[in-house]
């Protein structure tokens, strides 16, 4: 199990490599540079700022002096924001988007994985198609139209909960209510879809036939023999689901205007922040790669047919 | 199945396979009420989106002065009310309509032309060149093509909005035709070993004639249900795009940018969210239906 972990972290470096040459083509291929401004600057100064931030060179050069940056742990400094680096500003949006993300993920796993049970253990039932018709809307009700909903409902028609923004020096939880279910919901419908489809098909399995056989109560079959084996897939979603939910809720930070790194990304991609777009595709990258490797090496401690005796 | 294969093909190996193939996916899918329904409301809403732009009193860029950001009425005709600018809301969310659905259309026939070739060619070639292809695949699966499609929305403004258009159908397709590839690769693997494809090649079939006589029938029911089900994904991210002001542009119009310009003016105006939203999800919500239906009507266990 270790030496598979190592093997796929090896090979994970080139495929980083490939990313982060491709965004850097891409970006560099682009018109216009971070420098281009409406407000004309006069060209001197402009050739100056190039040059400060090694644009003047060649791209290949160019990436290879990133790719040397990285491997001393140096992302570079940002080229909007000049007196911060681009750690800096991830370092500012990671904590939102972290928590936005685990939280989304950790209510999408015990309500979606509890109603796609619910479903399967009553196939064909009115709870069934309850949880079925809920995950189908679910799953067609985008983030951009329950997010404004939410608002619209929560916060300013009944004034129960704040509908934007998140208080720096006085943190709060309620804050982060309707941000999280609202990202949390499409991952619930999708969640439970699985749970039900590989419940359905761990309840038909000889294991499941076998403790029943043995006269297991029913809701130990259910939680100790066909659990386990029925959240492989749902694990095998969840791993690179929550990179996406941590690292790019673009929406959800836009609608209730938190100060994640989903947001920092729009506005760096719009403002042509080579280094700051760079920092969080590795980051994205990186977070996939590993919760990847999570979730498989997961799939093993629960499956038992792959374990080795 | 496996004996219908073996009593048909010596006899009338093509017709009478290929007919008994659709004809019962056909019949299986009829008989399920929610992909019937969903069947209609499609058809419903690609004549609207096709034809409704033309036949409706106004124009999606025609701007009433006087009436700007008024609640829906009868008067004028104004079904829908109108927007910030005033203009109308029927045709403006009759326009989008069209638009997402052909942004969704276009892009999925992208990603199939891409998918399928790359898996077809990937799985009847096998050994190394498989192997390769797939490799490529993985690889470009753990890139955020999410940010990709961002960088290139933001790096790559076209001053026409159609241009613009055609460039996010471009975008999105290039996207999406890993799963596609994958699909379609594992197929053709499963299929070069099947008895019928072994008692055609024995029955003097050639290489062409296997291909498009016996396995593309065979693997364009997998292909199908992707496409459907991948439409919605598509409407999805372009509205995502739209959203973040990188999809389509003025004075074109789409159901993620009517819903995005709706939420701005939700208190006020909440009839600019509501119309638009209730659009989408009616028609996500009737191509989920009908790709969940034809996904059981097409299952081969199910048959």
């Amino acid at each position: 199990m270790l030496t598979q972990a190592v093997r796929r972290l090896l090979v994970a470096v080139p495929t980083l490599l490939c990313i982060i040459a491709g965004a850097f083509f891409l970006m560099h291929a682009a018109p216009g540079g971070p420098f281009t401004k409406e407000r004309q600057m006069p060209p001197e100064i402009e050739r100056r700022l190039e040059r400060q931030y090694g644009l003047d060179l060649p791209v290949g050069e160019q990436l290879q002096r990133y790719v040397g940056g990285l491997l001393r742990g140096d992302l570079g400094p940002s080229m909007v924001y000049k007196d911060k680096t681009v750690a800096d500003i991830l370092a500012e949006g990671a904590p939102t988007s972290a928590l936005l993300g685990l939280g989304a993920m950790s209510l999408a796993l015990l309500l979606g994985g509890a109603l796609g049970v619910l479903a399967a253990v009553r196939q064909n039932l009115a709870q069934d198609y309850a949880v079925m018709a809920l995950a189908i809307v679910g799953v067609c009700l985008p983030p951009l139209v329950i997010g404004p909903l939410m608002q619209l409902l929560f916060g300013i028609q009944w004034s129960l909960l704040p509908t934007s923004g998140l208080y720096r020096d006085e943190f709060r939880a309620s804050y982060l209510v309707l941000p999280i279910l609202t990202l949390s919901l499409p991952l619930i419908a999708i969640i439970s879809r699985l749970m039900r489809a590989s419940m359905i098909e761990a309840l038909r399995s000889n294991a499941v036939r076998t403790a029943r056989a043995k006269g297991l109560p029913e809701a130990q079959v259910i939680w100790r023999h066909a659990l386990p084996v029925a959240m492989l897939p749902v694990i095998s979603y969840a791993g690179p689901a929550l990179a996406g939910a941590m690292a790019g809720s673009f929406v959800v930070e836009t609608v209730f205007q938190l100060p994640g790194i989903g947001k920092q990304f729009v506005l760096a991609a719009g403002q042509r922040d080579y280094t700051m777009v760079m920092g969080v595709v590795l980051l994205y990258s990186v977070l996939i790669i590993v919760f990847n490797l999570l979730a498989d090496l997961a799939y093993r401690v629960l499956d038992p047919r792959t374990r080795t005796p | 199945m496996t004996d219908i294969l073996l009593d048909e093909t010596p006899l009338a190996p093509q017709v009478v396979k290929g007919r008994s193939l659709w004809e019962d996916a056909r019949r299986r899918l009829m008989r399920n009420p929610a992909a019937v329904v969903s069947l209609y409301v499609l058809a419903v809403l690609v004549l609207l989106a096709a034809f409704g732009p033309f036949l409706w009193v106004h124009k999606y860029n025609e701007i009433f002065p006087d009436q700007v950001a008024i609640a829906p009425t009868l008067a004028d005709m104004h079904l829908l009310g109108t927007d910030t600018v005033g203009r109308d809301m029927v045709a403006r969310i009759l326009f989008g309509l069209g638009i997402s659905l052909m942004v969704g259309a276009a892009a999925t026939l992208v990603a199939l032309t891409i998918g399928v070739a790359w898996g077809a060619t990937a799985g009847f070639l096998g050994g190394f060149v498989d192997e390769a292809m797939m490799r490529f695949v993985d690889v470009l699966y753990a890139i955020p093509f999410v940010f990709f499609v961002i960088v290139l929305m933001t790096v790559v403004q076209l001053d026409d909005a159609w241009a613009n258009l055609l460039l996010i159908f471009m975008a999105i397709g290039a996207v999406e035709w890993l799963t596609m590839s994958r699909i379609v690769r594992g197929q053709a693997i499963s299929l070069r070993r099947r008895e019928f494809v072994e008692a055609a090649r024995a029955a003097g079939a050639t290489p062409l004639q296997i291909v498009f006589r016996h396995i593309v029938p065979n693997v364009l029911g997998p292909v199908v249900v992707f496409a459907t089900l991948n439409i919605p994904v598509i409407i999805l991210t372009e509205s995502f795009l739209s959203f973040i002001g990188l999809g389509v542009q003025e004075p074109l119009t789409s159901l993620g940018r009517l819903i995005k310009e709706g939420t701005d003016q939700m208190v006020t105006s909440p009839w600019m969210l509501m119309a638009p939203a209730a659009t989408m999800l009616v028609t996500l919500l009737a191509l989920n239906f009908l790709g969940d239906g034809l996904s059981d009507a097409l299952d081969p266990k199910e048959r």
